[in-house]
């Protein structure tokens, strides 16, 4: 009986030592959690199904593991509502102990999971939110930036304009917020530095019900019109201008997200020459781009946006991170050290690595719209090579300006 | 409804000892989302003040809430002011504001009263979005600190802030029941049944809905700066037409008139969508569906359609039925009950 006992008790002892050994590697193979925050109903639901689709395409291509250790993504939707955003970021920080947050999709959204994650010191993946100062004036250790700033593909443009085209005068009409006012803030302080003049800026809200008010405030005296809008918004401008009798007069030409192919496929000739910068074209002919475009249009039956690319290439870089880390994702500052690190030469928008600030050094594509075989596509005609957010300028003197904004750089007399 | 006193007691009693206890019970994440059921409760408690007991249907009572949470973090953003008297601030800008617009609103009725305040919580909406060099515009109001109740405590966990926010739930939730049950209180409701008849009482009709409207633009206000200093951020979209209509949704949720029944409602309301979603992108559809079958199958709010059962279970008899017909909320709405049947 106490023999019994004894080697009850043995094996007993057995066990809990056997437990407390496998124990720590038990919590290695723990998945590694990812919390996703998008809007995926409201009006933003079609551009938060295109992150979703790019970020999860790039896992199924890796089995939805890396190093030995499965990745878990849990989605939350935020209808595109920064109160909202703070709600899920919390439960998905508290209640789901994620590893890490990727996301959001707006701006306002942004600035408001900027101070949480600073504050709860949560390593974060913005792959698409391009508010300027995010990596500039109010940058964090916590927030890796993957995809732009509004700015960026805009500097270089300003240039190209004045050296390609014989714009001169240009009126520009742009969202009425951070996002509009960056990039024409950064079109313009090029465009003029090298030689343009912009003589008139117009700020439509978002969602206006009709752009006939403000397109008849355009003046007579200028050569193009640069705008900037995004999803149904373009749609309904780029049709307005072709109704108003614009486009055979006046050239557009305008931000990245006015002809972005989340939207393309529902354009008509309204959208043809339209000249626009962005970092990503789902028209780029090289391999790696064709073997993501087909990839993702076989899956989800549509090309691929540059939202569906920043966040695929934002999932490689965790992956990249990773597998540098050996899976070990509990070391915030190690794996926040590995993140800015990556450096991808092959990924579908071209090479990509991060700045100093977290920002992405990326190729800036100057594409125009044209129909190929049926298709309405972004046609590449020249390519700015590792572009950073800082264009030409020294880092130090730019943070020293303001960040663009309605009234800055201000209207020259 | 007249409930038997000691029965509406120990409901109180169970729901002051729920919500007291349950953070010490339920993970971190359910504190939050009491939190917001607090902040939202309150809010749309004031409007019930409107909305059931005076039957004024404000469709612009977020931009009270919004106001006094920008008056706040304005205050302590651009003027450094410290966070307590910020929200003494926030409260007093909200009421001031309720008592301007009060004067443009109240003197019209109905579907005309809807409209007034519909478009006047439009313009702060506008005023949020665009005066950029104090709100922030678009981008919105970042940085706002944490409460801190002057011994170098700062309420940034999650639970603290919890029990200072049903602290300050829990005195306006008092004073406004205290308000409804007054002398005062009954007048509204005389006014709700009708104003005329009130008015040739000898009753003030104009300055009773005038001080209704002030008190519950105040209350508002409170429950914006408490969301504020929750959030440490405020937004245009907090002042959006979608969130006074979200408030008259929790109100008739809950029960108009009711007063508590609007906690409740807050409660379904934030729950149902933050947990919901978790599983389904058709949480909206869900959503939708519980509205639609509360003002269908109890328009008397989910917590006047319990105190009508319960009533009934405990007193053994049938207690006279509350007043809120379909119509009612229908009319609450907008919406002409016979045009609709028609």
């Amino acid at each position: 009986m106490t023999r019994r006992l004894a080697v009850l008790a043995v094996a007993g002892a057995v066990l809990v030592t056997g437990v407390g050994i496998t124990a720590p590697a038990a919590s290695q193979a723990r998945p590694i959690r990812i919390g996703f925050i998008v809007p995926t109903t409201g009006v933003f639901a079609a551009n938060g199904r295109d992150m979703v689709n790019g970020f999860t395409l790039f896992w199924e291509q890796r089995n939805f593991t890396v190093a030995g250790r499965r990745v878990e993504i849990i989605v939350e939707d935020d209808v595109g509502a920064p109160a909202n955003t703070l709600t899920k970021a919390r439960k998905l920080v508290e209640q789901d102990r994620v590893d890490m947050l990727v996301g959001p999709l707006t701006a306002n959204s942004g600035l408001a999971l900027r101070d949480f994650v600073h504050e709860a010191k949560v390593p974060t993946l913005f792959p698409i939110v391009s508010a300027d100062d995010i990596t500039q004036r109010r940058r964090t250790p916590y927030i890796v930036r993957v995809g732009w700033t509004s700015s960026q593909p805009n500097q270089p443009f300003g240039e190209w304009i004045t050296k390609n085209t014989s714009y001169r005068r240009v009126a520009t009409i742009g969202y009425d917020f951070a996002f509009g006012h960056e990039n024409v803030g950064g079109f313009q302080r090029t465009f003029e530095e090298s030689g343009g003049r912009i003589v008139q800026k117009l700020w439509p809200p978002i969602g206006a019900p009709d752009y006939g008010p403000y397109l008849a405030q355009l003046r007579r005296d200028i050569d193009a019109v640069y705008a900037i809008f995004s999803g149904a918004d373009a749609l309904r401008f780029l049709s307005q201008y072709q109704e108003f009798g614009l486009k055979a007069r006046l050239p557009l030409i305008g931000g990245g997200t006015l002809t972005d192919e989340h939207i393309l496929p529902q354009m008509g000739n309204e959208a043809l020459d339209i000249v626009t910068p962005l970092h990503y074209s789902a028209a780029l002919s090289t391999s790696e781009n064709r073997a993501f475009a087909s990839a993702y249009a076989k899956k989800y039956t549509r090309s691929p946006s540059y939202y569906s690319e920043n966040s695929y290439t934002g999932a490689r870089f965790v992956y990249e991170a990773l597998v540098a880390l050996r899976g070990a994702v509990e070391n915030r500052e190690a794996f926040l050290a590995a993140l800015r690190r990556v450096e991808i030469s092959d990924a579908p928008r071209g090479p990509v690595t991060l700045d100093a600030f977290a920002n992405p050094v990326q190729n800036i594509y100057i594409r125009k719209v044209e129909r190929r075989g049926g298709l309405l596509q972004n046609t590449v005609v020249f390519t700015y090579r590792g572009v950073s957010q800082f264009w030409k300028y020294d880092p130090e003197e730019f943070l020293k300006q303001p960040v663009y904004s309605r009234d800055f750089p201000p209207m020259k007399p | 409804m007249r409930m038997r006193r000691p029965l509406r007691l120990l409901f109180l009693l169970l729901g002051g000892a729920a919500l007291l206890l349950l953070p010490q019970f339920l993970p971190v994440y359910f504190t939050h989302l009491l939190i917001l059921t607090l902040v939202y409760g309150l809010a749309a408690m004031s409007l019930d003040l409107l909305l059931g007991y005076t039957g004024l249907t404000s469709f612009g009572h977020a931009a009270y809430f919004g106001t006094a949470a920008y008056t706040m973090g304005v205050a302590i953003v651009r003027l450094h002011v410290r966070p307590l008297p910020a929200m003494g601030v926030g409260v007093l800008g909200a009421a001031v504001l309720a008592a301007l617009f009060g004067l443009l609103a109240i003197r019209a009725t109905a579907v005309y009263f809807l409209i007034i305040t519909l478009a006047l919580g439009m313009g702060m909406w506008g005023l949020a979005y665009r005066w950029v060099s104090v709100t922030g515009g678009d981008n919105g109001l970042p940085g706002i600190l944490p409460v801190d109740l002057g011994f170098g405590w700062p309420l940034r966990d999650a639970v603290a802030l919890y029990y200072f926010i049903l602290t300050a739930c829990a005195v306006a939730a008092f004073l406004l029941y205290r308000l409804t049950v007054s002398p005062f209180g009954l007048a509204l409701r005389g006014i709700r049944e009708s104003e005329g008849r009130m008015r040739m009482l000898g009753f003030n009709t104009w300055l009773h809905k005038y001080v209704a409207f002030v008190v519950a633009g105040g209350t508002a206000g409170l429950a914006g700066t408490l969301y504020a200093a929750y959030n440490g951020f405020v937004s245009p979209t907090d002042l959006h037409i979608t969130g006074s209509a979200e408030q008259v949704l929790v109100v008739i949720l809950g029960g108009s008139g009711t007063l508590f029944g609007s906690m409740i409602g807050a409660g379904l309301v934030v729950f149902l969508r933050n947990l919901i979603s978790a599983y389904t992108q058709r949480w909206l559809l869900i959503l939708g569906i519980v509205f639609i079958a509360t003002v269908m199958y109890a328009p008397e709010g989910v917590l006047g359609k319990a105190l009508a059962l319960a009533g009934r279970r405990f007193s053994g008899r049938l207690v006279p039925a509350a007043p809120a017909r379909r119509e009612d909320v229908l009319g609450e709405l907008g919406v002409d009950a016979r045009e609709e049947g028609a």
